[in-house]
């Protein structure tokens, strides 16, 4: 028997509701308000008065209205046929509804339950299995997408049968598995999960030893973000959060992605849905669409909706982790959601953190984070969660709870900084204050040893080192003037700016320099650092200056050349000769 | 009088903005009239009902009698609305007769983002500091961002006479009468007033009226658009007085405030109105043109700092003492949806010859900091001065009036008196074409 309730108050979207039965914490109730069906979920419960927040608009309610319990917590759909789909936070698809303005109550189904999907068996019966072993698979597009034992299964199963090779849609039963009561229960292409809880199902997770490439020069080179790693990206509005997010969407090596939009402006939504169809992606040749999810909750929809759409987006990246596949997670932004929580902390008249943050913020992103991360499948293969998550700091201030707990749970941190966005040095990331942790990380050093080329991390640091350096020469000549100081401050500062401009900078709306590859950022960093470890010696600081230009110019030239071209060699040449 | 009206006339409590009283089945968000006052619930707690009294609580005893509505604030929408005034909420004021029409809840649910289209169309305004350097798209939201003492209205007024609209709704907050008078005397001016619709409320309104009316004004360009399939723009002055209205009532209610005494939903309060601008599949589109105004220049405050992460961008106005006028910021202004129809709707060089003539102006800049140091300039730095004054003159100053080719054709005569083809930095095929006005 479902709990039923009344409502007994509302502030906004927090309404509470005498149950007449057991409620639990996160549990989903529908609230009736006049016939129609409203999600909510269940944030506290106090005595037999369950505090909910719905994820609707709550206008017109009335005190006295009916609310069913669904003894379950908020869950999403996991099959064949999430790939290319747009959902919103409760992964309704909102392609498929039909008008120009979202109803109250309209839920639609995530997945297609007609279409026919070609089946091919893993499993034989007889065969031992335990949640989230494969006993099939579908081509979902291009990937292999593998049928899984649900993860809600407990214990140990035996395969009864399995249907052969076949067009099945995601309904039918394709197994039935017995367990160790001997009772069968029938399996079908899709099963759901509540997305507060992480899918487990795998054997180990162990650190992560390899980068994921993102083609762009200031991540991969100078701060690389490991496969399964977390990352973060605070900046103030203006400086190309976005655009560095949907470059690496674009461009990451992973074989899904889901973008979380996450109270962020529509038509940036838009833009994808636009863009993305007509894109390639550069590691398969194949639509970037047919690996995309995109979760769309924007900033004008409902609130409490925001924070689900975090999680949705989450577990439909451990889903596919499970298969043994690479997944990159977006989200734009991690702000939103801490607001979202925060206003309903408010509402609740819980005690405030700082900044009217819930106390408990830093525990729920590290929470969040700490779901991301390689692991090793019951088969001993590995599949990977990458996230990476924008943060929009209030003021641009980077001292915010959101900022500050984010900083303790990611790996790695991509600070973009007004003064480099205003000076059109795009993409704004800061080359000092930005870090990845993963530099330090021995397994990824022998990684990079190996795939890159030996003592490559050393070079990195050497880098950063001449930035640094060349960063503190300016500082002396804004203070002491261009004769004031001795000319190795201006080969020291312009050789920082050599990296800048021919390293850190990208063109992200070029179509060679956009996409940078490792082998052809190793080869830029040796060229760049054989440079700097060079002595120049100049008569006035006038000739560095336009000594250092020119050869700027044509290195970035190289930048906008397809890879060892004849321009590309050409501008190489000539490098050469300005050098000798 | 409706026949399911409750009347009730014992208030529990009383604050400056909000009263309260026992009362049952009424709806999260109805309107009352609580002692003759419109005013609309804000919280239901058992059975103690918390509403907002739009005009204030001054004088309301606490036997006053409170009649609900039943229903949400609604605006009647119909063709009738062109050309009319009205106050926050949806009343004439000019005089003329009450609007007939369909009755529509305002504030009404959001447009399906997979619904939406990327915006492609441009709006031209004449003022070159916007269309040559910060171009604006139909269904982009962007604000002015300016000090109480910049002519924000005037350009705004500029901007919606000459726009290429078939509406243009104006939401007025806080208003001064003086600028509510010359909002309709320059629509009337320019013979306008036909596609023109207002909701102004005054600063002789009380202020927590205001928060009706950027609803009141979304409500009704919404039947334009979607019903219509018109072009609608939206003019919002000023968003901060609607900000401070929204944390009079959160403190009313003794909500913990975030930044700046601001509620902690801002972000959520303004996005609901902000991504009311669109553009829709049928051809119909909102444009939201704002205004905040700052304190003392400060980004940094919750007001602006949020709006800037919902809108499409910025507008800087900005004193220049060069010239002595008033220009559009070429380095902190933009619009994020430029690209959307640059060099696409506009002439090839578009975007070249915006670029190279903003680079032009930093170094200009650059130059003067050198001589308010004391350091020599070079010849190039004496050039870029010059050329400085007189592109801020000719296009950057909020009194220009011309088209996106001569403003085009302006910046090529400007480089040809100053500067090399190779100091431009233009790509070779342009120059050949453009330079010297070939």
């Amino acid at each position: 028997m479902k709990t039923k309730g009344i409502v007994t108050g509302i502030v906004s979207n927090l309404v509470t509701v005498k149950a007449d039965g057991p409620v639990a914490e996160n549990e989903i109730c529908f609230i009736d308000l006049a016939g129609v069906k409203m999600m909510a979920e269940v944030i506290k419960v106090s005595g037999d008065t369950a505090s909910v927040q719905v994820f609707e608009s709550t206008r017109g309610l009335r005190g006295g209205d009916s609310v069913e319990f669904e003894g379950r917590m908020l869950e999403v759909t996991l099959g064949p046929g999430l790939l290319s789909s747009v959902y919103d936070g409760l992964q309704n698809d909102l392609t498929t509804m039909e008008s120009v303005f979202l109803k109250r109550g309209e839920y639609t189904d995530p997945i297609n339950r007609e279409k026919l999907w070609d089946f091919t068996p893993i499993a034989k019966p007889g065969d031992k299995v335990i949640a989230a072993d494969w006993l099939g698979e579908v081509k979902e597009g291009w990937l292999p997408h593998k049928i899984m034992v649900p993860f809600s299964f407990k214990g140990g199963y035996t395969v009864k049968s399995i249907v052969p090779a076949g067009q099945y849609n995601v309904d039918t039963v394709i197994a039935v598995l017995t367990n160790a009561q001997g009772e069968d229960v029938p399996v079908t292409m899709t099963q759901k999960w509540p997305v507060k809880v992480a899918i487990k199902g795998y054997r180990e997770k162990p650190r992560p030893d390899r980068i994921m490439e993102t083609g762009v020069r200031v991540i991969d080179t100078l701060n690389p973000i490991a496969e399964g790693g977390t990352g973060f990206i605070p900046g103030p509005f203006g400086c190309g959060k976005t655009v560095l997010q949907h470059a690496i969407a674009k461009q990451g090596d992973a074989d899904v992605i889901v973008m979380a939009a996450c109270g962020e402006r529509a038509n940036e939504v838009v833009e994808i849905f636009t863009e993305f169809p007509e894109l390639i992606d550069p590691h398969t040749g194949r639509h970037l669409m047919e690996r995309t999810t995109i979760i769309c909750n924007t900033s004008n929809m409902p609130v409490a909706a925001r924070e689900a759409s975090v999680y949705t987006a989450m577990t439909i990246c451990e889903y596919y982790r499970a298969m043994g596949l690479k997944c990159l997670l977006l989200a734009d932004s991690t702000s939103r959601w801490a607001q979202a929580l925060r206003e309903m902390s408010n509402r609740m008249e819980e005690l405030p953190g700082a900044d009217a943050f819930p106390v408990d913020l830093s525990a729920i992103i590290s929470n969040f984070y700490s779901r991301a991360g390689t692991v090793v499948l019951n088969n001993g293969q590995r599949g990977a969660v990458t996230f990476i998550g924008t943060v929009s700091p209030a003021g641009g201030n980077l001292k915010e709870p959101v900022t500050e707990s984010t900083k303790k749970a990611a790996r790695c941190f991509y600070a973009l900084e007004q003064g480099r966005a205003d000076q059109k040095r795009y993409p704004a990331v800061g080359p000092l204050e930005s870090y990845s942790k993963y530099l330090d990380y021995p397994e990824i050093q022998a990684y990079l040893d190996k795939t890159v080329e030996e003592g490559w991390v050393e070079k990195v640091m050497h880098a950063k080192n001449l930035i640094r350096r060349g960063k503190e020469a300016a500082e002396q000549i804004n203070i002491l003037g261009d004769d004031g100081v001795p000319m190795s401050y201006h080969v020291n500062f312009w050789k920082s700016e050599l990296i800048d401009f021919v390293i850190l900078q990208q063109d992200g709306f070029d179509p060679v320099d956009s996409l940078c590859p490792i082998e052809r950022q190793r080869f830029m960093l040796d060229l760049v650092l054989g440079i700097c470890d060079k002595e120049f010696e100049f008569d006035d600081y006038e000739k560095c200056r336009s000594f250092f230009s020119s050869l700027i110019n044509e290195l970035r030239q190289m930048n906008y050349s397809e890879f060892k071209s004849e321009k590309f060699n050409a501008y190489n040449e000539s490098v050469k000769k300005m050098i000798a | 009088m409706k026949a399911y009206q409750k009347i009730y006339t014992k208030l529990t409590g009383i604050t400056k903005a909000t009263v309260s009283l026992r009362a049952g089945g009424v709806s999260n968000d109805e309107l009352a009239f609580v002692h003759g006052r419109l005013s609309q619930i804000v919280r239901i707690k058992g059975d103690v009902v918390t509403l907002q009294v739009f005009s204030g609580t001054e004088g309301i005893p606490s036997n006053a009698e409170v009649v609900f509505l039943g229903e949400p604030p609604t605006l009647k929408v119909g063709d009738q609305l062109s050309g009319r005034f009205f106050d926050a909420y949806g009343h004439p004021i000019d005089g003329g007769p009450e609007v007939e029409g369909e009755e529509r809840q305002i504030g009404g649910p959001s447009v399906n983002p997979y619904k939406r289209r990327q915006p492609s169309q441009l709006i031209p305004t004449g003022i070159a500091g916007i269309d040559l350097n910060n171009t604006l798209v139909s269904g982009q939201k962007i604000p002015f961002f300016a000090d109480p003492d910049q002519p924000y209205n005037q350009v705004m007024a500029d901007v919606a006479i000459r726009a290429d609209v078939d509406k243009i709704i104006l939401g007025g907050m806080g208003l001064s009468n003086d600028d509510y008078l010359y909002f309709k005397d320059r629509f009337e001016a320019a013979g306008a007033l036909d596609k023109i619709i207002c909701f102004i409320n005054t600063t002789e309104n009380p202020p927590v009226e205001r928060l009706l009316v950027p609803d009141m004004a979304l409500t009704a360009a919404e039947y334009f658009a979607v019903d219509k399939n018109e072009k609608v723009l939206v003019l919002l002055t000023d968003m901060t007085l609607y900000a401070d209205a929204l944390s009079i009532v959160s403190n009313r209610m003794d909500q913990i405030p975030s930044k700046d005494s601001m509620p902690g939903s801002l972000y959520s309060d303004l996005a609901k109105i902000y991504e009311k601008a669109v553009q829709l599949p049928s051809g119909g589109s909102i444009t939201i043109i704002a205004v905040t105004t700052l304190n003392d220049g400060d980004i940094t405050h919750a007001i602006p700092d949020n709006t800037g992460y919902i809108t499409e961008g910025q507008l800087y106005l900005k004193a220049d003492t060069d010239t002595g006028k008033v220009i559009i910021d070429p380095f902190r202004s933009l619009s994020r949806l430029k690209q959307l129809v640059q060099n696409k709707k506009t002439r090839e060089d578009h975007s070249q010859v915006m670029n190279a003539s903003v680079r032009l102006y930093a170094d200009a800049q650059n130059a003067k900091t050198k001589l308010e140091n004391g350091f020599d300039l070079s010849d190039y730095d004496h050039r870029c001065l010059s050329y400085a004054k007189d592109y801020a003159r000719e296009l950057l100053a909020i009194d220009v009036n011309i088209s996106i080719t001569e403003m085009l054709d302006t910046a090529w005569k400007l480089f040809a008196k100053y500067f090399s083809p190779a100091e431009t930095g233009i790509k070779q095929a342009l120059i050949d074409k453009y330079w010297n006005g070939n």
